[in-house]
């Protein structure tokens, strides 16, 4: 959790390293990023691409981005070390039977469901448990219908769609993340109290997927914003247009690689830098 | 043209056909002036973005034939301010000051929320103490949004004395809210792991002198509006929406309520401590409009329950968790200027301990750690379920705050409670499901 500062080097990758001096270890580091940047990122991207006939929980989602350094400094003299630090990227376990209270029920449900109408098992490609809640992966192809039988099933019956929004883990600094445009549903089911979520990892260059609004109506506006702020494309729905910024503005802020403007100050030209060129400490 | 504004635009041709701008005037005197060979009937009128009846910067497009609407669409984004993304370029901490600036009216719901879903991710729990307080507080909060909707929602109806009542007793809200937690809205008083700090040590005379004010003044409410023929008349039939509708337009909170179901968090998701509180959830199951202000009015009884009951319940005790990696460093304290870090703290850091200098800049500038992964937290908002999506890559920064706003889902169901009826009915519409902008545009 909240780790002491002073005990980073307790982590997993020791400062420094092979490296014999931080500066070195950082400009390593660099090169490790631009060569990641082009070339597939060996195990991890297969894996995450392969989704053929795998069981659920069977393929593993890509991780985000690597974290390094400490303090937010790049490309300074770094004196103390920390420079070198590498944290791995987050990536979400796949749960593992059993998984405790209702969701191996729900678990079950789903699969049998998705079954009798037809939809391949391989449509949930990965379930993960966190802090006790539950998220399927899902084939961006297989959406709709994953949604219409978790609507219809009366052992599943959720009712409500909560809200429906996106996620980028695109890195800051342009490190390469394998599908880092996530869109995310949360879907409620009064009948039975429950609560999941849905996810589907989607490609930058490809972000589209099938619209819910004929599931639910109610994700009429919530995929517009969607659209809105992260450019997803949501195919079938009514009338995809901006819902929070003018019609005619360029670009979808939430993308991480969304430029972001400074604050000019009326005095002597000064300017407040954009927030990702501020000072940090983290 | 009926306009008695001399500054009011003329009437322009475009492609679509005459504009006319209208700002008051009468309808009658308006429809002669129109040329009748070349209208049918058939008008779309644009109401709003600033319009004293639409609730807010909300621009509605309606179409209408003769007096009745046609068709009914809603325009948002006038007060889009980009708090989700904003909060990724801060740390955890900072973020409720951002957060509670979005439903303006339930500012405490949203720094509950949002503290709740970091509280989920970091897995630590808050001392008992935090979580009545923050239930108090968000049940105070409560009763003043409730009020602002009555009033603003009597203000667009005409009823003129049911907007000065409800603003006098807002105003006590607001007094009650200043005092306990220093700011009368956009208190950022909820922090992850707890509060900012503790209440005033007379806060209970305070809360429970409100409580008695209120019980005097609610009845004024029945007695001003819940029998009126006239306010009867213009709510009752008004922006129906039954449970399917609800549901498939994501409504909740009163809307949902107003039509039979009784899906209240408070109950079937109990969240805060709110498992130990006796109350009543109230339904209606006409599902209109008077449904949805005869709910608001009980509502506000059963908080003042909660908020006695809360009264009786805060112990003393810690208000934050003891985890000094999460609590904010310094003892807040008053000062000649204000409030600020406590003068014995300031000493300790700065004379006695250097571990304790470099802990309090660590968390003060980077801010906490929170590990990896995502979470969703709601709560009952006045208008409904108020969401957070969080999401952390284990840094000191959210990757993603995303709100789920009630007031946004449930602005989706203005067409269908709208279509088919009058122009009028528009107003009582949008007014029953009381939106607030700086929430649905975030």
């Amino acid at each position: 959790m909240t780790e002491p500062t002073g005990t980073s080097k307790d982590r997993e990758e020791p400062t420094g390293g092979a490296q014999s001096s931080a500066e070195a270890s950082g400009a390593a580091t660099e090169k490790q990023r631009a060569a990641g940047g082009e070339a597939p990122e060996s195990g991890e991207v297969e894996q995450a691409t392969e989704t053929a006939a795998a069981p659920e929980g069977g393929t593993r989602l890509a991780p985000t981005r690597e974290r390094s350094g400490m303090f937010g400094v790049r490309g300074s003299g770094d004196t103390s070390g920390f420079g070198g630090l590498r944290l791995p990227g987050y990536a979400p376990a796949p749960a593992e039977r059993p998984y405790g209270g209702w969701f191996d029920q729900l678990a079950d449900d789903l699969a049998e469901a998705l079954e009798g109408r037809g939809v391949a098992r391989s449509a949930v490609r990965q379930i993960t448990i966190d802090r006790g809640e539950i998220t399927f992966y899902v084939e961006r192809e297989r959406i709709e219908e994953v949604c219409r039988t978790l609507r219809d099933s009366p052992e599943l019956r959720f009712e409500l769609l909560s809200g429906v929004s996106g996620v980028d883990y695109t890195a800051p600094d342009g490190a390469a993340v394998h599908q880092p445009l996530h869109v995310v549903y949360q879907l409620l089911s009064m009948t039975w109290r429950r609560r999941i979520r849905l996810e589907v990892a989607l490609d930058p260059a490809d972000a589209r997927l099938p619209s819910v609004v004929g599931v639910y109506p109610t994700a009429d506006w919530h995929e517009r914003e969607t659209w809105d702020m992260f450019g997803v494309v949501f195919e079938g729905h009514p009338a995809l247009t901006r819902i929070l910024m003018p019609d005619d503005w360029e670009g979808h802020p939430q993308r991480k690689d969304y430029p972001l403007g400074g604050i000019p100050v009326e005095y002597k030209g000064a300017e407040i830098p954009p927030p990702d060129e501020r000072r940090a400490y983290s | 043209m009926s306009t008695t504004d001399p500054y009011a635009a003329e009437p322009r041709e475009t492609t679509e056909g005459t504009v006319y701008t209208v700002t008051g005037g009468d309808w009658d005197e308006l429809m002669d002036s129109v040329s009748t060979d070349e209208h049918d009937d058939r008008i779309v009128i644009n109401m709003g973005p600033q319009h004293p009846s639409t609730h807010g910067v909300l621009r509605l497009v309606l179409e209408l034939e003769g007096e009745t609407v046609t068709q009914a669409r809603s325009v948002i984004g006038y007060l889009h301010t980009g708090i989700e993304k904003n909060c990724e370029y801060r740390t955890w901490t900072q973020g409720v000051t951002f957060v509670t600036r979005m439903d303006y009216l339930a500012p405490l719901f949203n720094e509950a929320a949002y503290c709740l879903g970091v509280e989920k991710l970091l897995e630590v729990e808050v001392p008992r103490r935090a979580a009545l307080i923050r239930v108090m507080l968000m049940e105070i909060n409560r009763i003043g949004s409730h009020l602002v909707c009555l009033a603003t929602g009597g203000m667009e109806l005409g009823a003129l004395t049911g907007m000065t009542a409800g603003f006098r007793e807002r105003e006590e809200v607001l007094h009650l809210l200043e005092y306990l937690t220093g700011l009368r809205m956009n208190h950022a008083f909820i922090r992850p792991g707890g509060l900012s700090q503790d209440l005033p040590e007379d806060w209970k005379e305070k809360v429970l002198d409100f409580v008695k004010v209120m019980h005097s003044r609610l009845p004024d409410y029945d007695n001003l509006l819940t029998g009126q023929p006239i306010w009867k008349q213009r709510l009752e039939g008004v922006g129906y929406l039954p449970v399917d509708g609800c549901l498939a337009l994501g409504a909740t909170g009163p809307i949902l309520r107003s039509a039979g179901l009784p899906w209240d968090q408070r109950k079937v998701e109990p969240y805060s401590l709110y498992e130990e509180f006796e109350f009543d959830v109230p339904t209606e199951t006409a599902g209109d409009c008077y449904a949805r202000y005869l709910l608001r009015v009980a509502e506000m009884r059963e908080s003042l329950r909660i908020i006695e009951q809360a009264c009786a319940k805060i112990e003393p005790g810690p208000v934050m968790v003891p985890d000094r990696k999460i609590a904010w460093p310094a003892q807040l304290s008053i000062g000649s200027d204000g409030m600020g870090n406590s003068l014995e703290h300031v000493r300790k850091i700065m004379g006695q301990s250097m571990e304790s200098l470099i802990h309090h800049f660590k968390l003060v500038t980077e801010g906490f750690h929170v590990p990896p992964g995502q979470v969703y937290s709601s709560v009952e908002s006045p208008r409904g379920e108020l969401g957070y999506h969080l999401v952390s890559d284990g840094g000191t920064r959210p990757v993603r705050v995303h709100v789920r706003d009630p007031s946004f889902v449930n602005l989706q169901c203005m067409p269908a409670m709208s279509e088919g009826g009058m122009v009028a009915d528009v107003i009582a519409a949008v007014a029953s499901i009381d939106p607030v902008m700086g929430g649905v545009d975030r």
